[in-house]
């Protein structure tokens, strides 16, 4: 994947814009969001979202759960008609997981769509820079250190992940300048490359030394919704409310920096701290989220790439719809990761590999029709 | 997990004798050793050379080890249980059982070879995940007595006296499995009888994954009489992840946890997770706190486990008492 990644630096400026031409179509060309689409896509995740809220392992009247749900807002003249186990179910274990996949899978979405655009790379995820290898080596020792309390406000690790992750995106940050200056695009992803194999490597000692852990260690890196609570909702909700923002306010910028360093720069675009700032608010919203979901992959690369294919060359449809469908692909995703085997459970970072994998060779595969 | 093939002590009349002890053991085929010589000053104490056979192969023990290297917790506990902790030079460092054991940093997980030929063991005692240890170990002249997990008690009887005949203390060994034998008929004869089977989900750590019946833990609650909620998981393997949801409706009646050491969870950090504070177990105070270490062995302890089972079971309330019986 490292390989690949580095051939495709070069390519991409190209391929990002192979449809219209140089500069002046990053401006001008068919790119402003048409509200249909918004409204088609946020139509999407909360079908998604009703569709989480009414499937699972327990059989529950899709209206009952609904009515449930309504019945629990303020001031709401709805009464439930569900005993007091199916209550539970629907508002403290899958309500809380519903909306903690809707803002997992988009703030995971938009970031890898915000990555691609800085990077002017297909292949980047959000856990390019070293993230998910830092999240993973902080809930490691955290797991190791017995901090894993069972309710949610004494639980250190996700606090333990997301200090690793935003640790690990220093170190690559720190390291890419070591090498050049200028913290081009290709000397951060190298350094990412590098930071990330060092992480994983104290992860496993680390693990291999605490080997009766490896099971909640395993768990936690293939992902879990598994113990979804209201209180990891609570934890991520503002970092992914604040990085979606100044993520969502940059769309336009990236859209210019898609034409080159040098060339954005001659159009006035402060290039480098444009970077930095998107860089940082992807990675501080990628360590939020994996820090109570664990590693799911493939989110950040699909749900950018599947909006690009159905026509959406420009960020300023790729990140808003990317935001929205990330969301409603993760709730799908955890649908079949809680029934596919119910009443057992498949970590969800399989199903969203399982269905990320085939796509992702699609996609090579169609890019690879197009001259470039 | 295949049912381990049918042990065999391939001793003289020893062999014999341990198997009429143990009672239970009398349909164990028997074999003579072609090498050893009928002298047996005291049968009790073993013969050797011995050739023995366990469910992971077959080795043979020249003379009566000194020296006994045991990389396995269960196998420790076993070999202080039948006598043999005198002749234990090292244990690994999972073996927290006896606290008298001499535990080294020695991994039953990532065996060292060289780790362990260090301490010139003349026995060496594993389980088949360092299977491939036994292997290296051959090199060396070392015997290595190979015991995989148990699914079974019999496995664990099976065990005992393997390690009994392997290390001179055939008796010990027989005696203790019959020991075992009347201790858990006792206990199963006082398990109050009930209409509807109590359901149980047993805890391997806060993301609930958990154990079916078909494992050494579920045979310890099927003696209990107990009915275990993740069964219906079965395409997921004998150790499935439940989700919450599956295991609030499921509503079981009692809750073991296994994961009070690993993770500190109690009876207090389960009634606050979101949704079982539902759960019959946590209305009527059926979360049973289990020690993690005796939970995951199949060794002689496994009695106190059932002992502790079979107590949380006798303080459920009758159907009556706990509201809407749970299906």
């Amino acid at each position: 994947m490292t390989v690949g990644g580095r051939v495709r630096v070069r390519r991409l400026p190209d391929a990002g814009l192979q449809a219209s031409g140089r500069p002046k179509v990053a401006v001008t060309a068919p790119t402003r969001l048409r509200p249909q689409v918004l409204g088609g896509a946020a139509l999407v995740a909360a079908a998604a979202a009703v569709l989480g809220l009414t499937v699972g392992p327990t059989s529950i009247d899709p209206l009952d759960a609904l009515r449930e749900v309504a019945s629990r807002l303020p001031w709401s003249p709805v009464e439930s008609s569900l005993a007091s186990t199916e209550a539970a179910i629907v508002w403290e274990i899958r309500l809380p997981r519903v909306v903690l996949a809707l803002l997992v899978g988009g703030v995971l979405a938009l970031s890898g769509g915000a990555y691609q655009g800085v990077f002017r790379n297909p292949l980047a995820d959000p856990y390019l820079l070293g993230v998910a290898a830092g999240a993973g080596l902080g809930a490691t020792l955290a797991i190791a250190a017995g901090a894993s309390g069972g309710s949610g406000a004494l639980d250190l690790v996700p606090v333990a992940a997301f200090a690793g992750a935003l640790a690990a995106v220093m170190l690559t940050y720190a390291l890419g300048a070591a090498g050049d200056r200028r913290r081009s695009p290709a000397s951060l992803l190298l350094a990412g490359v590098a930071i990330a194999s060092l992480l994983t490597a104290v992860q496993t000692f680390v693990q291999q030394r605490e080997n009766e852990l490896i099971r909640e260690v395993y768990s936690w890196i293939l992902g879990r919704l598994t113990t979804a609570s209201w209180s990891d909702v609570a934890l991520v909700l503002p970092y992914a409310a604040l990085t979606s923002a100044v993520m969502l306010r940059h769309r336009r910028l990236l859209d210019v920096l898609s034409v080159g360093d040098q060339e954005a720069a001659t159009l006035g675009l402060p290039v480098e701290r444009v970077r930095l700032v998107v860089v940082v608010a992807a990675s501080l919203g990628t360590a939020a989220v994996v820090s109570v979901s664990g590693l799911i992959g493939f989110v950040g690369i699909i749900v950018p790439h599947t909006i690009r294919l159905l026509g959406g060359a420009s960020y300023r449809v790729i990140l808003p719809v990317s935001l929205l469908l990330g969301g409603a692909f993760l709730t799908v995703a955890d649908v079949l990761a809680r029934t596919a085997l119910s009443p057992a459970e498949v970590p969800i970072g399989v199903v969203t590999a399982l269905v990320g994998a085939p796509f992702f060779a699609l996609v090579l595969r169609t890019r690879r029709l197009v001259p470039t | 997990m295949p049912t381990p093939t049918r042990t065999t002590i391939a001793t003289l009349s020893l062999g014999l004798a341990a198997a009429l002890l143990a009672g239970c053991g009398s349909d164990e085929g028997m074999a003579t050793s072609p090498t050893s010589s009928p002298a047996a000053p005291a049968a009790a104490s073993g013969t050797f050379p011995v050739e023995i056979t366990t469910a992971a192969g077959t080795f043979t023990v020249a003379a009566r080890p000194v020296r006994i290297v045991s990389l396995a917790p269960t196998a420790t506990e076993m070999l202080f249980a039948i006598g043999a902790g005198e002749q234990v030079v090292a244990v690994d460092d999972q073996s927290n059982f006896p606290p008298e054991a001499p535990r080294t940093d020695l991994s039953g997980f990532t065996p060292n070879l060289e780790a362990i030929v260090g301490h010139r063991p003349d026995l060496v005692v594993v389980t088949d995940s360092a299977r491939e240890v036994a292997g290296g170990l051959e090199q060396f002249d070392i015997p290595t007595a190979v015991l995989p997990a148990a699914v079974e008690f019999e496995d664990t009887y099976a065990q005992l006296e393997q390690l009994g005949a392997a290390t001179g203390h055939v008796a010990e060994a027989a005696g203790l499995v019959a020991r075992m034998q009347s201790d858990i008929a006792a206990l199963a004869a006082e398990v109050p009888k009930r209409d509807e089977p109590l359901t149980y989900y047993h805890e391997l750590d806060p993301t609930f994954f958990t154990a079916t019946s078909r494992t050494f833990i579920g045979a310890v609650y099927e003696v209990a009489g107990l009915r275990n909620i993740a069964d219906t998981a079965g395409g997921a393997g004998d150790y499935p992840q439940l989700s919450s949801e599956a295991i609030v409706r499921a509503d079981p009646d009692l809750i073991f946890l296994a994961d009070t050491k690993c993770c500190q969870q109690t009876a207090d950090s389960v009634a606050t997770r979101p949704g079982w504070s539902t759960i019959s177990a946590v209305r009527s105070g059926s979360v049973v706190a289990l020690d993690d270490d005796v939970a995951s062995r199949w060794g002689p302890r496994v009695v106190d486990l059932l002992r502790q089972v079979i107590a949380a079971v006798k303080a459920v309330p009758q159907p009556a008492a706990v509201g809407a019986g749970a299906g």
